[in-house]
């Protein structure tokens, strides 16, 4: 089993002429993923990988009965590409496009709203049901199918934290990167409530950093509608105060809020034991399982 | 990107804010001359980015041509919490019986633009909004339709502002909302407005950040970025476009994607190492990024040791090890020993390309950060 993603995903590819798309669709393609159509405006008619490009996600939508997209689309056109696919009432967007600008986000976030689209992203590294499909630009060979759930801010430590289970023999249901920009659309809190309804998934690593109050809005979230144990891990307890956070935005969170200590402490409220070391987090997810 | 002071209240007045009279002065001459103009008293304001300059000693008022003359003297050439004053603005002091606060910026928790409104301006907000919250007032807003002026209205009434200016205040707000709109600003803030006597309101400070991720579609506003670093290794980074925050410890610390770097910080310390810095070399980065991340490492007198972790995604395995071979291969005798931990995309080709007489290679992420900090004790002593 697994959460958002599977091997019936179609799978339409925003972007897949450029050179990312491009890249990422062929090793989308490879892992496994039923890829079934592109869609870039101007190249309709071409082909990628054997797959056929559209001018629009409507008729990709409507030619390929896509149900999810993933996007590679540069940043100053990020938003109206992601309003296009929300506009196609497709189950799943994912966003890689990194630097996409704030206001942009607010609005489109305000649009996803009105839908029941899960948007993943931006600025994230994708969704990846091991053994089935990947969608984004995570490394598929680190993964491997079992029965853990994984969210996490941040990408790299999204691989970094699936390698240290995977090495141990323990694999995943699903990972999910929702990115650690300002404006996300899939939270820890979506996220944990899909790993949370589904049956074959054991235990969930999260992965959290400094910034925001995500963390401990999750920590809520997991003392009282969970019964899935959670394991965690929060980057940035070293990380130096003052430097990330900014002026007005820390008025509107309040201080003491958004600190590694913070979001450490209100996960250990909530029963979630946080590792000192991703290796730790690892040993956590292993006893309970 | 920060505006200083004078950028953005030039900003706020082309947009109808009213702004006091004020110069730009390079120095203690041009100061004066400026006083000399506008007449006295003045205020005389360091243009740092940097906040809380009036406690650290970078605004002061002067009465006359003397004490003008003093304050540019101290100002200008001092050292602002790390970073050097060379202009100063020099601006006509208002009397004020009023001092409010206005703010419009992003609720990060709500994914919405906010406003916010105090009557208990000129002090440090912050301090503000932790004590006595409910000292500023907040509206959200839906970023469809943006600020509507009703809502602009009753923020102004809930924070008290006194009720002759209340309709001023309101047109100040929304025209600092669309300026935050129309600019891609992370922030816009004046802190102090100035009531004064005459039951009018002036922008006695002005606070503008934009996003850099929208700088694209406002080139207007990427010429005025200026930014006067006193670390020169700071500077390097903003050359290179690294995230880059040097810190004190002795081991320099180089990976991909800021989460994992700042886990490869916290295990620095977790084993008893400390930091010298975070340097994000961000995705995708090609040879030549590398090499340049390593030249601002090495660049770093207090570091000792290096740990290079990468965990490939969309950045490959391969093209960070040309990069570190064709940075070290540089070097007569490498200056400080480099640890390296390759893992994902295309780590193995990595691998193989790694010229190990260079570097010392680790397969985990916890050995090459023990290493590293081993390395840097021993090199330390």
């Amino acid at each position: 089993m697994s959460v958002l993603v599977d091997d019936d995903t179609r799978v339409v590819v925003q972007g897949i002429t450029g050179g990312e798309g491009n890249f990422h669709a062929e090793q989308m393609i490879e892992y496994g993923t039923n890829v079934v159509a592109g869609a870039v405006p101007g190249k309709g008619g071409q082909e990628v990988h054997g797959v056929p490009v559209y001018d629009t996600v409507h008729e990709a939508v409507r030619r390929e009965d896509a149900d999810a997209s993933v996007v590679f689309v540069p940043p100053a056109f990020a938003a109206d590409a992601l309003f296009e696919a929300l506009d196609t009432s497709l189950d799943l967007v994912v966003a890689i496009t990194e630097g996409i600008p704030t206001q942009d986000m607010a609005k489109v976030n305000r649009r996803l709203s009105e839908t029941d689209t899960y948007l993943v992203g931006p600025n994230c590294p994708g969704v990846i049901t091991p053994g089935e499909a990947k969608l984004g630009i995570l490394p598929g060979n680190i993964f491997a199918d079992g029965n853990v759930g994984l969210v996490s801010r941040s990408g790299t430590l999204t691989y970094q934290v699936v390698d240290n289970l995977t090495q141990r023999g323990i694999g995943q249901t699903t990972a999910i990167g929702i990115g650690g920009d300002p404006i996300i659309g899939t939270s820890f809190i979506d996220a944990l409530e899909l790993f949370e309804a589904d049956e074959e998934t054991e235990a969930v690593a999260m992965c959290g950093e400094i910034g925001g109050e995500d963390e401990e809005e999750a920590a809520e979230f997991i003392a009282t509608e969970m019964d899935t144990p959670v394991a965690a891990f929060i980057a940035g307890r070293t990380a130096p105060p003052g430097k990330r956070m900014g002026h007005a935005g820390a008025i509107v969170s309040g201080s003491g809020t958004g600190t590694a200590e913070s979001k450490i402490e209100a996960l250990n409220n909530a029963g979630v034991p946080v590792g000192d070391t991703p290796e730790e987090v690892a040993d956590h997810i292993e006893g309970f399982l | 990107m920060k505006l200083h002071e004078y950028q953005a209240k030039g900003v706020f007045a082309e947009a109808g804010i009213p702004t006091p009279d004020s110069r730009l002065a390079t120095s203690v001459d041009e100061a004066v001359d400026a006083g000399t103009d506008m007449g006295y008293p003045v205020a005389v304001k360091a243009q740092v980015h940097v906040g809380g300059r009036g406690k650290a000693g970078g605004i002061e008022i002067a009465s006359d041509e003397a004490e003008l003359r003093e304050a540019a003297e101290r100002i200008l050439g001092m050292d602002l919490k790390g970073y050097h004053v060379d202009r100063v603005l020099v601006e006509s002091a208002v009397d004020f019986t009023d001092e409010l606060y206005l703010g419009v910026t992003l609720d990060r928790g709500e994914g919405e633009p906010v406003v916010m409104v105090s009557s208990e301006g000129g002090v440090d907000i912050e301090e503000v909004a932790e004590t006595n919250p409910e000292a500023i007032a907040r509206e959200h807003v839906d970023p469809a339709f943006g600020l509507h002026s009703f809502q602009a209205r009753k923020a102004v009434y809930e924070a008290g502002v006194p009720r002759d200016v209340s309709r001023a205040v309101s047109s100040v707000l929304e025209t600092l909302y669309d300026l935050w709109e129309a600019n891609d600003a992370s922030e816009t803030e004046i802190n102090p407005l100035m009531v004064t006597d005459g039951g009018e309101v002036v922008a006695a400070d002005a606070v503008m950040n934009v996003d850099d991720d929208a700088l694209f579609r406002h080139p207007d506003l990427a010429e005025m970025e200026e930014e006067s670093y006193t670390d020169e290794l700071e500077r390097k980074a903003g050359e290179y476009g690294f995230d880059y925050v040097r810190l004190s410890g002795n081991v320099g610390i180089i990976g991909n994607g800021a989460g994992l770097v700042m886990t490869t910080l916290d295990l620095v310390d977790y084993y008893g190492g400390e930091p010298a810095n975070f340097l994000d070399i961000g995705g995708g980065a090609k040879a030549e990024r590398v090499a340049n991340a390593l030249d601002m490492v090495f660049s770093d007198p207090n570091v000792d040791s290096v740990v290079f972790n990468i965990f490939g995604g969309i950045t490959r395995g391969d093209e960070v090890a040309q990069g570190i071979n064709d940075a070290l291969s540089q070097f007569d005798e490498i200056p400080k020993p480099v640890v390296v931990r390759l893992a994902g995309t295309n780590a193995e080709e990595g691998m193989e390309i790694l010229n190990t007489e260079l570097v010392q290679v680790e397969r985990t992420l916890e050995d090459a950060v023990q290493r590293a900090v081993q390395n840097a004790e021993e090199v330390g002593r």
